[in-house]
């Protein structure tokens, strides 16, 4: 008889997890129908390769490839960031497109360009976006604030969700506003006295919000049905979507969105107490959204992009204190929850390597950005699977020589026993094709295991 | 005394440095020594930046510090012109890049090590840079960019400064996420700098005497 999934051990979850990625359903959850027996294969050989890289029990056939573009797939269709925002089967289009030129053993999908309509229609202020403060060709850039207050610590550590209703989602997105004047859920409670948690539904601000909500819901649909037939078709031509959903660091939740880059650094000084606090109220809720994303979408990889921790950022000490133990501790959550960690160590992290090898071995993977390989590859690569890290500057503007030449300094070093997954350093917009061509076909062929 | 303040605020000491400004203030002390302390205390912040014994956070919080003297301070001050010992940096995210924090930190560290700064802010045209260039008759510029789509603004901003015939007059430093030596060199800059001290020993160098 099968175990339970909650009597299994993190090994046995994780095994299970990619034994589910190697017969995938369709939405009904019937097994999908590839469109060839060669597609069905070079599936099944990629997830594979994927599997054997991240366990490091096995060494792959060779080193597995993939591509993580932000929106060079759009560009490079000829369309612009805005169309690609805004026409959702222009865009699955251009990533299809993108995906079969370049056969890669793994993406995430074409989420990255998002549904412009949607953050029109609540008024998104946290970006700007091609037609919203940016020029049609480029990508949106997230405008940093103080979004929650420095006096507002005790309201998120209290009740994360009501603070979030109630302060930070109105002031991110303007047809939110009727959310500050909902009461908390927590107090519907009994007969007595229930119905006045219901009075402010009533009110044309209230009303007018959720009016709001269900037309950006619909959108949100539209939008992700789009990309799910995309992901479906990509499947059935043999091309795994690993991606299973996405979290944070506590400490980029608080610094990133909600306090801003110099507010958690004034916190950290003035009440680091509070901010201490706050991080470990936040971290079951960010170990549960990697685990409720995994659930829903039926695959265990949890992407988590890095940022605060980079090197120069904190010191060492403040490293320590302030980002690793919860970042740590929604690692150890979401590997004991049966899910694959996928952080990106966006910028350099050498200084930091030593310290965030300290985990489960082959559970997770980790993109690598500027953060010399080798030295990741002894570090944090005896423990897990790296990906890089193929730079920005150089699928722009180097040569496929350059790329070449790199790409075998990588196998030779960074894929050296397995363990490593050949891709680009940074997610990138612009790039010469002829560069990620010779990336993708030097790979495959001086990639192999012998 | 004046050692006092001096170490509260390179020990980023932010309570007890304003409760000694307070009260250095109420017993009649110099405010432009005052003054003075503090831009001592902000050398040692930098000093130690550039040792690596302090790092970003240090470095922010005690601007903070400074903001907060200077605030108490300013009444009382006479209005004089800064006088800063060392040349002018012009300095700016380049256009269609909105990102401020490198540049801010950038901005920042040149300030404490006694530059001049004119900072144009974020999706900075071409030729804004060449008219502050003109304007201000800075020796040294510095461009800044965390997309790839900056690695052609500071090609075309630096292709402009070029068409004004100001090129052999300015030194150009470029900066952020992506920057390397490669794009330096696509871009025709003159050097690139990793961090904000970078930057500061780019400058020292060309025109820090």
């Amino acid at each position: 008889m099968e175990k339970k999934w909650e009597a299994m051990s993190p090994d046995e979850k994780q095994e299970a997890q990619f034994q589910k990625l190697l017969t995938p359903k369709d939405p009904q959850g019937n097994d999908v129908k590839f469109q060839s027996p060669g597609a069905e294969a070079a599936y099944k050989a990629s997830v594979t390769r994927i599997k054997d890289a991240v366990q490091l029990k096995r060494i792959p056939d060779r080193v597995p490839l993939t591509l993580l573009p932000s929106m060079f797939p759009f560009l490079n269709a000829g369309m612009t960031v805005q169309e690609a925002m805004y026409d959702y089967d222009k865009c699955a289009a251009a990533f299809r497109k993108f995906i079969l030129e370049f056969k890669p053993d793994m993406h995430i999908g074409a989420a990255q360009a998002g549904p412009g309509k949607f953050y029109e229609i609540l008024d998104y202020k946290l970006y700007k976006w091609p037609g919203h403060g940016v020029a049609p060709q480029h990508s949106y850039q997230c405008l940093e604030d103080e979004y929650m207050k420095a006096e507002e610590y005790d309201l998120l550590i209290t009740d994360p969700s009501f603070y979030f209703t109630n302060f930070y989602l109105p002031r991110v997105f303007g047809a939110l506003g009727g959310f500050t004047m909902l009461p908390p859920l927590t107090g519907i409670l009994e007969i007595y006295g229930v119905a006045f948690n219901f009075i402010p539904y009533a009110l044309p601000p209230v009303q007018n919000t959720f009016k709001a909500l269900f037309e950006a819901g619909a959108e949100a649909l539209k939008w992700a049905t789009a990309m799910g037939m995309l992901n479906g078709e990509l499947t059935s031509l043999g091309f795994p979507n690993i991606l299973g959903g996405f979290t944070k660091a506590p400490f980029d939740t608080i610094g990133d969105t909600l306090r801003g880059t110099k507010g958690i650094i004034m916190d950290m000084y003035r009440q680091p107490a509070k901010l201490l606090k706050a991080l470990e109220a936040i971290t079951p809720i960010m170990i549960n959204m990697g685990l409720g994303a995994a659930q829903h979408t039926g695959n265990p990889l949890i992407f988590m992009p890095l940022h605060k921790g980079a090197d120069g950022f904190l010191s060492d000490e403040q490293f320590k204190k302030f980002y690793w133990p919860t970042f740590k501790a929604v690692l150890i959550g979401l590997i004991e929850g049966g899910c694959t960690p996928f952080p990106a160590l966006e910028g350099h992290w050498g200084s930091r390597l030593k310290v965030i090898q300290d985990i489960p071995r082959g559970k997770t993977m980790w993109m690598v950005d500027q953060t010399d390989m080798v030295e990741a590859k002894e570090t944090l690569g005896s423990n897990a699977c790296l990906i890089g890290n193929v730079s920005s500057s150089m699928l722009k503007l180097g040569t496929p020589e350059d790329v070449k030449n790199y790409v075998k300094k990588l196998i030779d070093t960074a894929g050296k026993g397995g363990g490593f997954i050949m891709g680009n350093g940074a997610f990138f917009d612009e790039a010469k094709p002829e560069n990620i061509r010779a990336m993708v076909d030097f790979t495959k062929e001086y990639g192999v295991y012998k | 005394m004046s050692g006092e303040l001096v170490k509260f605020l390179s020990d980023l000491k932010e309570h007890e440095a304003l409760q000694f400004v307070e009260s250095a203030l109420s017993e009649g002390v110099d405010p432009g020594t005052l003054l003075e302390d503090a831009r001592q205390g902000m050398n040692i912040v930098g000093k130690r930046f550039a040792e690596e014994e302090y790092f970003i956070p240090d470095l922010i919080f005690s601007g903070e510090i400074l903001k907060g003297i200077v605030k108490m301070l300013e009444p009382h001050l006479k209005k004089t012109k800064e006088h800063k010992p060392m040349g002018k940096v012009v300095i700016g995210t380049v256009a269609g890049d909105i990102h401020d924090i490198g540049k801010d930190l950038v901005v920042f560290m040149l300030d404490v090590s006694g530059f001049d700064v004119l900072d144009l802010g974020i999706d900075v045209p071409a030729q804004k840079f060449v008219g502050a260039i003109k304007d201000s008759g800075s020796k040294v510029v510095g461009l800044s960019g965390f997309l790839t789509l900056a690695f052609d603004s500071m090609k075309e901003t630096i292709d402009a400064i070029k068409q004004a015939g100001l090129r052999n007059d300015v030194k150009i430093m470029i900066g952020g996420g992506q920057i390397d030596e490669q794009v330096r060199g696509y871009t025709g800059a003159d050097a690139y700098g990793r961090d904000a001290m970078a930057a500061v020993n780019l400058a020292k160098g060309w025109i820090g005497g």
